[in-house]
C-alpha cells in the first residue's frame, strides 16, 4: 500500500476543539443559569447553588468526552483513497477510493462559520458510506475538496 | 400505429387510453354505484365528473403522443403544456423490456420500456403497442444497438431455471403471508373455545386479517408465476406473471450485489430465495445519489439452481468461507451459528443472520467503499467488523474479526477492489439526452417506480393491480 506520494496522517485544525469548548461552555452556562434559578426560586439558594454545580460537573464530563472525540480524528490522503478514522467509544475507519467518490460536501454552520472551519463529507454510492472531516480550516477544507474532486475524476469508474 | 415506413412518426396504439385509464375508471366506477346504491346525496353528473376526465386526460396524452425510430435513434415526444422530447441514443440501450398488464393484455397490446446505461429506471416508455409491434420493435432496437441489420430476429436465450408453480405457491405460504393466516385461523378458533360472543365481536377484523394475507400470497404467486431465468447476450432475462406478464432483462455489469436468502421455514426443504441489487446512476433517482432497486432473480429454488443462477449472476463461483472465533460468542450470542464470511480476488462473501440465513455476494469490482467499526465491547474482545459496501444500502460484513486481522483485511480488500476495477470493462454512464422540460404525459397513471417493490411488500393491492406494479 505504501507509495511515493503518501501523505502523512492529518488531524483537524485545533480551533476545533476550541470551537467544540465554546459550544460545551456556552451550552453549560445556560443551562447553569436556568437550573440554580429554578431550583433556587423552588427550593432556596443552596439547592440553586447544588443545581448549578451539578450542571458545571457535567459541562466537565463533556468537555472530556469532547476532548478525546477531537483527538480521534484522523485522516490521510493515500495513493488511490482517502482514509478516516474518527470515534471514541466505537471506533470508525472508513476507506473511501478516489474512484468511488461521487461528489464532496463542503458545509459550514454559523458557528463553524464564526471559527473559520469547514466540514468536508465524501459521498459514494452506497449509502454507508460516512466519511466526513469536521473542523478544517477553510483553505485546508478547500484545497482538499478540489484535490479529492480532480482525483475523483481522473479515477473514476462507472456503476 | 404499427407499420409504415421506419423513418416516419407512429402514434401508440387508439387503444393505448382504455388501458391507461382503465383500470382507474374502472374503480372509481365501481366505486361509484356502490355509492350511488347508498345514499342519493350528488347529482349523478358530479359522480361521473371524475372517471370522464380521468379518460379524457388519457385520450388527450394518446393524442400528443407519437414516436419514431431514425436508424440511431429512438425519439418519443410527448405532453401536451409541456412537451417533452426524448433522444434515446440506440448505441446506449441497455435493455428493452415488454411489460404485459392484463387489461393490456386482454386487448392485445404490451408496453416497451427501453433502459439506457447509466439509468435505473426506464428512459423510454411506449405504452401501448400491439404485441407483435412491440416485439418487433424490440428485434430492431437490439439489432440496431448491437450493430446489425435491422431484420435480424431477436437474440437467442437459454432458459436456465423455471419455477413450477406448486413450488411457488408453497413458499409462498411458507413464508410471511402463510403463517400469520395460520395464526389468525388459529385464534379464531381458540377465541370460539373460549366465548362466542368475543369471536362475533372479532370476527369482522379476522376475517379481515385473513383476506389481507391471502391477498398477499395471490399478489406474490400472480407477480412471480411462471418464473422463468434465462440467459441471453443482453444479460438475465426474466418472464414472469399470471395475469399481466413482465419479460425484464438484468445487463450482467449493473449487478452490484447477490443475496441469497434461507427463511426460517424453508431450511428443511433447502429453499432458496435470490435477490440481485441493480444500482441507478447517481443524481437521478435521489439526492445522495443512492438508487436501489432490489429484483428478485429466484423466488424459490433448490441449491442447485440457487448455486446457478449466483454464479451466473456474479461470474465466478463463490470462495470459501471463514467462521469468526469463538470468543465472538460473548459478542454475538444469537448469530454466532450462521456467521462467516471469506474473499477472493473477485468476490467477497459474508453470512449473517439469526433465524433466516443472509448470504450477500458483492463483487469486488462493484466495492464502493470499506470500513471497519470497533465497539466498545469488541475492543474488550480484539475484535472488528469490516464492511465492504456496494451501491444502495447492501454490503458483505466481516463479522467479528480479530483486531489485526480485520485491519489488513481493511488494506487487501481496497487493493483487491481496485484490481477488480482497473480490470473490469469500463462502463458507460452518460445520462440521457432529453430536450425541453420534462413533463409526464398528463393523465398518465403508470407511477412506476425507480424503487421496486421487493418480494416482501407489504401493501395491499387488488389482483388487477397486482402485475403493474413489479417492474
Amino acid at each position: 500500500m505504501s507509495a511515493v506520494q503518501q501523505q502523512a496522517p492529518m488531524s483537524p485544525s485545533p480551533r476545533l476543539w476550541r470551537m467544540r469548548c465554546a459550544e460545551v461552555v456556552a451550552a453549560a452556562v445556560v443551562l447553569a443559569v436556568a437550573a440554580g434559578t429554578g431550583t433556587g426560586l423552588g427550593a432556596g439558594p443552596a439547592a440553586g447553588i447544588a443545581a448549578a454545580a451539578a450542571v458545571a460537573v457535567g459541562a466537565g464530563l463533556a468537555l472530556w468526552f469532547v476532548h478525546n472525540r477531537f483527538r480521534s480524528w484522523a485522516y490521510q490522503e493515500r495513493d488511490e483513497d482517502l482514509i478516516v478514522e474518527r470515534g471514541v467509544l466505537i471506533r470508525r475507519l472508513s476507506v473511501v477510493p478516489y474512484g468511488r467518490m461521487q461528489f464532496v460536501d463542503v458545509t459550514a454552520g454559523p458557528v463553524d462559520r464564526i471559527f473559520r472551519l469547514a466540514t468536508v463529507r465524501l459521498h459514494t454510492a452506497a449509502a454507508a458510506s460516512d466519511a466526513r472531516i469536521p473542523g478544517l480550516e477553510r483553505d485546508e477544507a478547500a484545497r482538499l475538496r478540489d484535490r479529492l474532486a480532480a482525483l475523483g475524476e481522473a479515477k473514476a469508474a462507472g456503476l | 400505429m404499427d407499420g409504415g415506413p421506419a423513418g416516419a412518426w407512429h402514434r401508440l396504439h387508439p387503444l393505448s387510453p382504455v388501458v391507461r385509464s382503465g383500470r382507474g375508471v374502472l374503480a372509481v366506477a365501481v366505486a361509484v354505484a356502490i355509492s350511488r346504491s347508498a345514499a342519493t346525496g350528488s347529482h349523478w353528473l358530479f359522480d361521473l365528473a371524475l372517471p370522464v376526465v380521468a379518460a379524457g386526460a388519457a385520450v388527450v396524452s394518446w393524442l400528443v403522443t407519437r414516436w419514431r425510430l431514425d436508424g440511431v435513434t429512438l425519439r418519443i415526444e410527448s405532453g401536451l403544456i409541456r412537451r417533452d422530447s426524448r433522444q434515446l441514443p440506440v448505441a446506449r440501450i441497455q435493455a428493452v423490456d415488454v411489460v404485459r398488464p392484463f387489461l393490456a393484455r386482454a386487448l392485445g397490446l404490451a408496453e416497451l420500456r427501453v433502459r439506457l446505461a447509466g439509468s435505473s429506471d426506464a428512459d423510454g416508455r411506449l405504452a401501448y403497442l400491439t404485441e407483435p409491434a412491440a416485439l418487433e420493435l424490440r428485434a430492431r432496437l437490439l439489432a440496431a444497438h448491437h450493430g446489425l441489420d435491422p431484420a435480424t430476429p431477436a437474440p437467442p436465450e437459454r432458459i436456465a431455471v423455471t419455477v413450477p408453480t406448486g413450488r411457488l405457491v408453497g413458499s409462498v405460504a411458507l413464508s410471511t403471508a402463510g403463517p400469520a393466516a395460520a395464526m389468525v385461523v388459529l385464534a379464531g378458533v381458540l377465541l370460539a373455545f373460549v366465548s362466542a360472543a368475543a369471536l362475533a365481536a372479532l370476527a369482522i377484523s379476522l376475517v379481515w386479517l385473513l383476506i389481507v394475507c391471502l391477498s398477499l400470497v395471490w399478489r406474490r404467486v400472480s407477480t412471480q408465476y411462471s418464473f422463468t431465468v434465462a440467459q441471453s447476450p443482453d444479460g438475465i432475462r426474466i418472464r414472469r406473471g399470471l395475469l399481466g406478464t413482465v419479460a425484464e432483462t438484468i445487463p450482467l455489469q449493473r449487478v452490484q450485489a447477490v443475496r441469497m436468502i434461507e427463511p426460517l421455514l424453508w431450511r428443511p426443504l433447502h429453499w432458496y430465495r435470490l435477490e440481485v441489487d441493480v444500482a441507478g446512476s447517481p443524481g437521478r433517482d435521489s439526492a445522495d445519489g443512492t438508487a436501489r432497486m432490489r429484483k428478485t432473480l429466484l423466488p424459490v429454488g433448490g441449491r442447485d439452481e440457487a448455486g446457478f443462477l449466483l454464479t451466473m449472476a456474479v461470474g465466478a463461483a463463490p470462495p470459501g468461507l471463514t467462521r469468526p472465533p469463538g470468543r465472538a460468542r460473548w459478542k454475538a450470542l444469537l448469530s454466532y451459528h450462521f456467521l462467516a464470511a471469506g474473499h477472493d480476488g473477485r468476490l467477497a462473501v459474508s453470512v449473517v443472520g439469526r433465524l433466516r440465513k443472509v448470504t450477500t455476494v458483492v463483487p469486488l469490482a462493484k466495492t464502493q467503499s470499506v470500513r471497519l467499526v470497533q465497539g466498545p465491547l469488541q475492543r474488550r474482545l480484539a475484535l472488528a467488523t469490516v464492511h465492504l459496501d456496494a451501491a444502495g444500502h447492501v454490503r458483505a460484513e466481516f463479522r467479528e474479526r480479530p483486531q489485526e486481522q480485520a485491519r489488513r483485511l481493511v488494506d487487501e480488500l481496497a487493493g483487491l477492489s481496485r484490481e477488480a476495477r482497473r480490470l473490469a470493462p469500463p462502463a458507460r454512464s452518460a445520462p440521457v439526452a432529453s430536450a425541453a422540460a420534462g413533463g409526464s404525459p398528463a393523465g398518465g397513471t403508470q407511477a412506476a417506480a425507480g424503487a421496486a417493490a421487493g418480494p416482501q411488500a407489504t401493501s395491499v393491492a387488488s389482483p388487477v393491480n397486482a402485475a403493474q406494479s413489479e417492474a
